[in-house]
């Protein structure tokens, strides 16, 4: 079956820098927004701009994240002939080995991309949190004539240290490409967003694939070895909200960011709806005497006590006198009477013992909580209250 | 192994629900802040083992099929059984049967086609959320012909006065139904026999033209009949008119019965739907409520339901009320004891009012 543009969906990344948070799961899989996982943002951008097939690229701790895309069926990518594929690394007759690289995870699966015979491939990956209509990205690409589009982020210059920045000539041609720049001579950031013409892309896979000392990496490797050859590399300006959830930090940040009016529009747009798993569970109850303001809440939560500027996932239960504020609860959590809490996270299904009190102050990174820390934070301050400022 | 099949049987009941049947079978009102009337006793079936159910769909079946579709979320999607919604559409000119019996006549294919050697037959208006393996292994087990499923109220309610009572001997042979008044172990409309013997009824209660199976096939028969009941004492409810519907809504803001409801076993499945986390802004006041997902809060909602994607802006007070989908209640807005049906807008600074008896109720689509 013939299709004009693959998407290669990079889901295998270890995410490092989020700690607890990806200890057992893959990046992409990690709980967002108070019902969905970092990666439905990205599979909802799928749908909404209709690019299917899509190839999802796994590799790092894959269970859950396994379990959520399944067949795809929530994002309507459960189809015939053209919906999505999970590639996870592979043995073949003549071995195999893990995918190596962001690039090198690709070139293992040329045979997935050449069943379609595309002209593009899309290649994006299932870290950051962003509505994006890639399907108009494709239209600007074929227009401009381009072998590859990189698709960029206006970023305050303040920042520009902090991504991979790309300079361009006034008709968006890049000429070089700086990773994180201590001075920056442009402040467009590419988003990880990629659209190759195959024929080209596949050229410079095989090349990489034969290199010994290469890193297999799209940033690192092949971005540099087209730019070098010449060849006609735009970008392509994106214009919205777009995070990477790359530290504990910028995930906390993220779902303070949807208290904002204006931001809000990310989990509500009825224009670009971001879809997931439903929850089975009954709505949630609002206890008598339970405050709950500036929060999202999802079903089957029990509150009794406070809630603010929090984001409680399903099945949590808030006990009685307990305040919750700055936080992020995940599903399952348990938070017993009188307890306190500011600015942590909560992992799924940790039971916060009656009495506990954790408040983070803004200068720290918040705290994750999980059963066994909670345990360790227990024996450590028995009795007295923790207060991290 | 034997096994059951299931028969959800909507041809005898009727649109007890006011406004809120004006449009849709009884077995399709919203209830609890996301479920059908019907989502109860289809999860009991589908977690119960039992791999294909028909529904015998009475009229104004619309929404129940928009709301059951392929049966996916029920698990019933599947190459072995599935979901049978089998309205009335017939036109056998040999067929003289009448009531629900037609169903059973102008639908023998499914009893037949069917693998199950039993059949669990339950209408909607009984609400509970339980497995019928116990019943089933009972009725085995006692080597009955008839298995009633009844329950005991501590003090009787007036839905249960249309309901029927069991009398039983100290073996829980069934040796009387009637609908006397005093107080005793009420029918829940769940029965369980062979598929042989049903087929046998049907057959002789039309042969002898008769109009309800239940009535004509098993409670006249009750001499000839070994009919066992099964007591159940789970939480549970009994739906049948507008008081009983907001009453029983209302009883799950108690933690109590909402827990015994939710969390004793399963989870009720029902019609997903796509939505975000409730959202409660800064000037939101919520206690004992219930609140599905999608709703955006600013204003004021005490002891009330609202269902998912409910806008309450910021001045408003909800109270005692229940509120269906994709309502909106504008500024200053004040609803005490009010039952909004789907898709309602209710205009700025607009008063509504019932009583606990007699809650108001809006039917869909309107602006107030």
């Amino acid at each position: 079956m013939k299709k004009e543009c693959v998407t290669m969906l990079l889901a295998g990344g270890v995410g490092k820098r989020l700690g607890l948070l990806t200890k057992n799961l893959a990046k992409p899989a990690v709980p967002f927004g108070g019902k969905y996982r970092i990666i439905d943002f990205t599979l909802s951008n799928c749908l909404n701009s209709r690019m299917f097939p899509v190839g999802v690229l796994t590799q790092y701790s894959p269970l859950k994240l396994h379990q959520h895309i399944g067949v795809g069926k929530p994002w309507d990518l459960d189809r015939m002939h053209d919906g999505l594929t999970i590639l996870s690394p592979f043995t073949e007759t003549h071995g195999g080995n893990w995918y190596e690289g962001t690039a090198d995870a690709i070139t293992k699966n040329i045979n997935y991309i050449d069943n379609y015979d595309p002209e593009y491939v899309l290649v994006i990956s299932g870290d950051h949190i962003y509505h994006m209509d890639y399907n108009q990205m494709l239209s600007h690409h074929k227009k401009s004539g381009a072998d590859v589009t990189i698709s960029v982020l206006e970023v305050p210059w303040k920042e520009t240290s902090r991504f991979g920045i790309l300079n361009t000539t006034d008709d968006l041609r890049i000429y070089e490409f700086e990773e994180k720049p201590i001075h920056a001579k442009s402040n467009l950031a590419s988003m990880g967003v990629y659209i190759f013409n195959w024929k080209v892309l596949k050229e410079y896979l095989l090349e990489d694939a034969s290199l010994e000392n290469s890193d297999h990496d799209f940033g690192e490797n092949i971005l540099p070895a087209m730019l070098a050859n010449n060849r006609r590399m735009y970008a392509y300006r994106f214009k919205g909200y777009w995070k990477d959830v790359g530290t504990i930090e910028s995930y906390w940040e993220a779902h303070m960011d949807l208290f904002d009016q204006d931001l809000a529009q990310l989990l509500r747009n009825k224009e670009w709806p971001v879809y997931s798993h439903n929850s089975l569970l009954p709505p949630q109850l609002i206890e008598d005497g339970a405050i709950v303001r500036e929060s999202l809440i999802n079903n089957g939560c029990v509150i009794k006590g406070t809630v603010e500027q929090s984001v409680l996932f399903e099945g949590v239960t808030v006990g009685k006198g307990t305040r919750v504020s700055k936080s992020i609860i995940h599903p399952g959590a348990k938070i017993g009477e009188n307890v306190e809490l500011e600015r942590v996270i909560v992992q799924e299904n940790v039971t916060i013992p009656a009495g506990t009190t954790i408040v983070v102050g803004m200068d720290k990174e918040p705290v994750v909580l999980s059963n066994e820390n909670i345990n360790q934070f227990k024996q450590l301050f028995a009795g007295k209250k923790i207060k991290l400022a | 192994m034997k096994t059951m099949m299931g028969l959800i049987n909507l041809g005898q009941e009727h649109d007890y629900l006011n406004e809120l049947t004006y449009f849709r079978t009884g077995a399709s009102v919203p209830f609890a802040g996301r479920y059908r009337l019907i989502d109860f006793t289809l999860s009991n079936m589908t977690r119960s083992n039992i791999y294909e159910v028909a529904i015998f769909a009475g009229n104004k079946y619309r929404s129940l099929m928009d709301h059951l579709g392929t049966g996916a979320d029920w698990d019933l999607d599947k190459r072995h059984g599935g979901l049978f919604i089998l309205p009335p559409d017939w036109n056998d000119p040999t067929d003289i049967s009448k009531g629900d019996l037609r169903y059973f006549h102008n639908n023998f294919d499914y009893f037949e086609r069917g693998k199950s050697e039993y059949v669990l037959i339950s209408g909607s208006q009984f609400i509970t959320s339980t497995v019928y393996d116990d019943m089933f292994q009972f009725h085995l087990d006692r080597d009955a012909d008839v298995t009633l499923l009844t329950t005991s109220y501590p003090d009787p309610l007036p839905e249960h006065r249309s309901c029927i009572k069991v009398k039983m001997d100290e073996k829980s042979w069934v040796t009387c139904l009637c609908n006397e008044q005093e107080n005793q172990p009420v029918f829940s409309g769940v029965y369980l026999l062979s598929k042989q013997l049903l087929l046998e009824l049907v057959k002789e209660c039309i042969a002898h033209h008769k109009e309800n199976l239940f009535k004509d096939g098993i409670m006249a028969n009750l001499e000839r009949l070994k009919i066992q009941a099964y007591q159940y004492d789970g939480y549970s409810s009994v739906v049948n008119s507008i008081e009983s519907y907001y009453r029983h809504n209302m009883a799950l803001l108690e933690a109590s019965s909402y827990q015994e409801l939710f969390f004793s076993g399963n989870n009720v499945l029902t019609k997903v739907n796509n939505q975000p986390p409730t959202n409660y802004h800064d000037t939101a006041k919520v206690s004992k409520s219930l609140i599905a997902t999608g709703c955006e809060i600013d204003g004021e909602v005490t002891n009330s339901i609202l269902f998912h994607n409910v806008k309450v802006a910021q001045g408003a007070t909800v109270k005692n009320s229940i509120i269906m989908q994709h309502c909106q209640i504008e500024e200053g807005v004040h609803l005490e004891n009010v039952i909004l049906d789907k898709n309602v807008t209710v205009t700025k600074n607009q008063a509504l009012k019932g009583t606990k008896e007699q809650p108001f109720v809006v039917a869909k689509r309107r602006t107030i």
